[in-house]
């Protein structure tokens, strides 16, 4: 059978089902609106009935996050909310948790140090690695602008 | 053209078979078929790998006790599945006596381990043959997607890898109550899709599929309609919509009696599995669990049957190779048709 392979890859992208944009956006919109929210009121309790400092109160925003993230994902939670949430759940920090804990999770059975110590990051690796060398990149930029006054 | 259909001189038989599956599995429409199911998936087994691997066993034992075979009579053993080198179907057959042969076709697995067990059954020194495949959705996933736990959206081609392991023993003389006599292969070619989609397996697979099946009408000079049953192995819904259109452009039109094993496996509309069901596991349990039974029964006389894979790995993905699709096709009688012959 013939058939030409440049046509029919585009026919096929084509004729493949659409994910449901609008019904995406709007999860994703109320549900990682609630998370934000969330972090708002967590921000609340740490920095009035708890006490903290500004600076201190959002990292306890985020170190609960995190853990609750990291929780979630280990009870099997964490994917069936994201299911419906896409982007809600992943752009928060709530997504990079999970992306850390759910392959450390899966390489438990190859050992501590060559299954979870290595593969970790199997997901995380590149916004960590790429995340960093930006960072490293704008700061040079900056400390050039700046004539070196940093 | 070359001649690609091959006849067995003795058409062999397909004594019994037995099939393992999964909690998903158990909850779709041909749930109640399986001989045995776990509910955790695990299968009393520490690991997704092992768990899979003790399945591949289970089927194999229980195809054997179906059928009052012993391991020591099958002359030669393909079993496969998905994990790197053929790693279930190694670690769970390692201790059964018989020449072991693993073999690799990704989903197409189990039509190619039935083409070479009746091959192999053409030889005089050979009596007994088995065909074992599985595929478990944890190690799958695992193995080529993201961590199961991973939290994502899938697209709507995506399909869902089956838990399930089918085991099936050929025998090269007809014997009472066998399921259904093998009576013409035609191996399948590799066909390059063009495709770099590896959530869009089905489209991957339909222009091989097609081409298997349009070289086998070609080759016989018969039609779809003159068989009561054309199955695929796990194209999904959007794999199959694509692998009739070729069908259609290509002299078959308007086929009525299409059924993949993928978009029957689950109910789909409550079951998230998207565009269906994939995996060694999909054809290697739906063919024991709803076509053998047709055929048994005299439900259906004459279908034929191709389990279809998506031949690439995660590197090449990566690496932005597109994706071959094979399809092995097996034609599959009643037992009675025989009969009537004689």
């Amino acid at each position: 059978m013939k058939f030409d392979k440049n046509k029919y890859r585009i026919y096929a992208k084509q004729h493949a089902g659409r994910s449901p944009l609008a019904k995406n956006c709007l999860f994703a919109f109320l549900i990682g609106g609630g998370i934000c929210a969330a972090g708002e009121l967590l921000y609340a309790l740490f920095s009035g009935p708890l006490r903290c400092e500004e600076k201190e109160s959002g990292l306890w925003v985020s170190v609960t996050l995190i853990f609750l993230s990291a929780l979630f994902t280990g009870l099997g939670i964490f994917d069936r909310i994201a299911k419906h949430a896409g982007a809600g759940t992943l752009v928060p920090i709530t997504g990079f948790a999970n992306a850390v804990a759910s392959p450390a999770i899966d390489a438990k059975s190859e050992g501590f140090v060559l299954g979870v110590g290595a593969k970790m990051f199997t997901v995380a690796g590149p916004v960590l690695l790429y995340g960093t060398a930006a960072g490293a990149v704008w700061g040079l930029i900056c400390w050039i602008l700046s004539r070196g006054r940093i | 053209m070359k001649r690609r259909i091959l006849y067995p001189g003795t058409p062999p038989v397909i004594l019994g078979c037995a099939t393992v599956g999964g909690r998903r599995e158990k909850e779709g429409p041909f749930g109640a078929l399986f001989d045995l199911t776990d509910k955790t998936d695990r299968f009393r087994k520490k690991t997704w790998e092992t768990a899979e691997a003790e399945m591949q066993r289970l089927a194999l034992c229980k195809a054997l006790e179906k059928t009052g075979k012993s391991a020591m009579e099958i002359d030669a053993l393909f079993a496969g599945d998905l994990i790197n080198q053929c790693a279930a179907s190694v670690f769970g057959l390692v201790n059964v006596p018989a020449p072991f042969f693993g073999i690799f076709g990704a989903c197409s697995t189990l039509t190619e381990g039935l083409t070479l067990a009746s091959l192999a059954l053409e030889n005089p020194g050979v009596s007994l043959t088995a065909v074992v495949t599985s595929s478990h959705n944890c190690s799958a996933e695992r193995q080529f997607r993201s961590p199961l736990e991973y939290g994502g959206q899938r697209p709507p081609t995506s399909q869902w890898t089956v838990t399930g392991a089918g085991a099936y023993l050929l025998s090269g003389r007809a014997e009472e109550g066998c399921c259904a006599r093998v009576t013409a292969l035609l191996p399948g070619i590799a066909v390059d899709s063009g495709l770099t989609d590896s959530s869009n397996m089905g489209a991957a697979m339909a222009p091989a599929a097609a081409d298997t099946f349009l070289s086998y009408f070609a080759e016989s000079g018969e039609r779809p309609e003159d068989y009561d049953l054309i199955v695929t192995g796990d194209l999904g819904a959007e794999g199959s919509s694509l692998f009739l259109e070729f069908l259609a452009e290509n002299g078959c039109p308007n086929v009525k009696n299409h059924e993949d094993c993928g978009a029957l496996i689950y109910d789909r509309k409550r079951a998230d599995v998207h565009s269906g069901g994939s995996g060694c596991g999909c054809a290697g349990t739906m063919l024991a669990n709803r076509y053998l039974p047709l055929l048994l029964r005299g439900e259906k006389r004459r279908i034929l049957f191709a389990a279809t894979g998506a031949l690439m790995n995660a590197a090449s993905v990566q690496q932005g190779l597109s994706i071959p699709g094979i399809a092995h096709l097996v034609r599959l009688e009643s037992p009675e048709n025989g009969k009537e012959k004689i």
